[in-house]
């Protein structure tokens, strides 16, 4: 039946080319854990994909319950946390899963830079790697204000405080992440919320995406 | 560059007739087993994330993510941190060559060269060499920044009172005055027994912030409510008005 389903597809959009970038390739031995153990360094990328999959479907259910205003917001994810059915275990996986994301990326990061994998032909893909980390950077800092606790609400303040020290620019770029030039309130918990929820994850599957084809395109780097 | 018309490839296929630099050797050319990525390949990989899941949701069942109480922006005197992993940002900001006048310095300059240094790697490192020994500049320069970083973190770290920032933040629970007559009235009544020591409910359910009256609570003290039985307390009328009005006023 599914091979039915599939032939039916194929015939008309010819998918066999995709299925074959995807999934049909071999896999070097010096890559491959079960040869060589220390070859689980190449582990760190895909482990990075892995948890930011949990990130993508945890968050996706914690907006089922979250309310971005300063009223609601604090008591959304205490309810969350304390009323809800394995509230507490959806929050603590974005929670931790937000920390383990960096931490693996930054291990990922340090396997490619030590085995000079960036090196020609290979820079573009480096590049997008590193604006990626700058985009989880971006989304654990927006992401930290969005319960609206104590920690929350200073730890944003002094982020504010410190974009404004960037000379011209500084202010401009306050008043448009603050919302308001001299107040961390309200505005800020909601563009905070946007650009968490819809800009930055916008900016991380594009991005993603030609990771990963450049990845496909070019195979992965050779033995040292 | 050929565009469209053309385009030539190898038979059926989509790999181009032509060869072009820069693609990398057939996986037969690499030395050792190659494995099909699917199934075999995949398989393993799954395996390696099933385990790494199941220690995944074993931190987040052990580990209650952290709650801090609501923000209160006119709480000056909280000790404000990031999260952990912006720490070593942080601390930059608290050596004098990097704050006050110089915040630019700190907030700026010194991120700005060592990130940009990171994105364009592949560009200042260009040599052919691969083994991080052969290439000491890149692993030098990299070392000394995660040397920077854990020693920034680690500093960050050991100056912050962590126990006095948890007791800030920590959501407050009511505080029950335990000197006053109320309490003491329910304690001689055993209220306490059910409704707990901090009348945050124990087998009984919390006497803060009931939203009932004086009265209604007189009434339920005397003649009971649901699992409560009738009679439990046994003080004069004039007790039973000052205990009713100390829990009425619990929130």
């Amino acid at each position: 039946m599914l091979n039915k389903i599939y032939d039916w597809v194929d015939e008309r959009l010819d998918i066999t080319p995709l299925w074959r970038d995807i999934a049909d390739h071999e896999v070097p031995e010096h890559v491959n854990p079960a040869h060589h153990f220390s070859a689980f360094v190449y582990c760190f990328g895909g482990l990075t994909f892995f948890i930011t999959v949990i990130q993508i479907l945890s968050g996706m259910f914690l907006t089922m319950y979250y309310v971005p205003d300063i009223k609601n917001a604090w008591e959304s994810v205490y309810y969350l946390q304390n009323e809800v059915a394995f509230g507490q275990i959806v929050r603590g996986m974005h929670h931790w899963g937000a920390s383990l994301v960096i931490v693996m990326m930054f291990l990922h990061t340090l396997r490619v830079f030590f085995q000079g994998a960036y090196k020609k032909p290979r820079e573009l893909n480096w590049v997008v790697g590193v604006l990626i980390f700058f985009v989880m950077l971006g989304l654990g800092l927006t992401g930290y204000l969005l319960p609206w606790d104590m920690k929350a609400l200073f730890a944003t303040k002094v982020t504010l405080q410190i974009v404004e020290a960037v000379p011209l620019l500084g202010p401009y770029l306050k008043t448009l992440m603050a919302g308001s030039a001299d107040i961390v309130g309200a505005q800020t918990l909601t563009r905070f919320f946007a650009i968490h929820v819809f800009f930055l994850p916008a900016a991380l599957f594009g991005l993603m995406a030609a990771h990963f084809i450049m990845l496909r395109k070019q195979g992965i780097s050779g033995p040292l | 560059m050929h565009r469209g018309k053309g385009m030539k490839f190898v038979g059926d296929s989509r790999v181009s007739a032509e060869r072009k630099p820069f693609i990398p050797k057939d996986y037969s050319e690499y030395p050792g087993k190659t494995e099909a990525f699917w199934p075999n390949f995949l398989l393993k990989e799954w395996l390696v994330g099933a385990v790494f899941l199941v220690g995944f949701l074993v931190l987040t069942a052990a580990h209650q993510p952290p709650l801090e109480r609501v923000a209160d922006p006119t709480d000056t005197a909280y000790i404000p941190l990031p999260d952990w992993y912006f720490l070593f940002l942080y601390q930059l900001l608290k050596y004098s060559f990097a704050a006050g006048p110089y915040t630019v310095v700190g907030a700026l300059v010194i991120p700005g060269l060592a990130f940009g240094a990171l994105m364009l790697a592949p560009f200042i490192d260009r040599g052919p060499e691969r083994r991080p020994s052969k290439r000491p500049l890149a692993t030098g320069f990299m070392l000394l920044a995660i040397a920077s970083v854990f020693y920034l973190t680690w500093e960050s770290v050991v100056q912050t009172d962590w126990e006095a920032k948890e007791k800030m933040g920590a959501i407050s629970d009511v505080e029950i005055d335990k000197a006053s007559d109320g309490y003491q009235i329910a304690e001689a009544n055993t209220c306490l027994s059910c409704h707990g020591g901090e009348l945050g409910g124990a087998s009984g359910p919390s006497l803060v912030g009931t939203g009932l009256t004086a009265e209604e609570i007189s009434d339920i003290a005397v003649n009971g409510q649901g699992d409560m039985p009738a009679g439990i307390f046994k003080g004069t009328d004039e007790e039973l008005q000052i205990m009713s009005e100390f829990i009425a006023e619990l929130e």
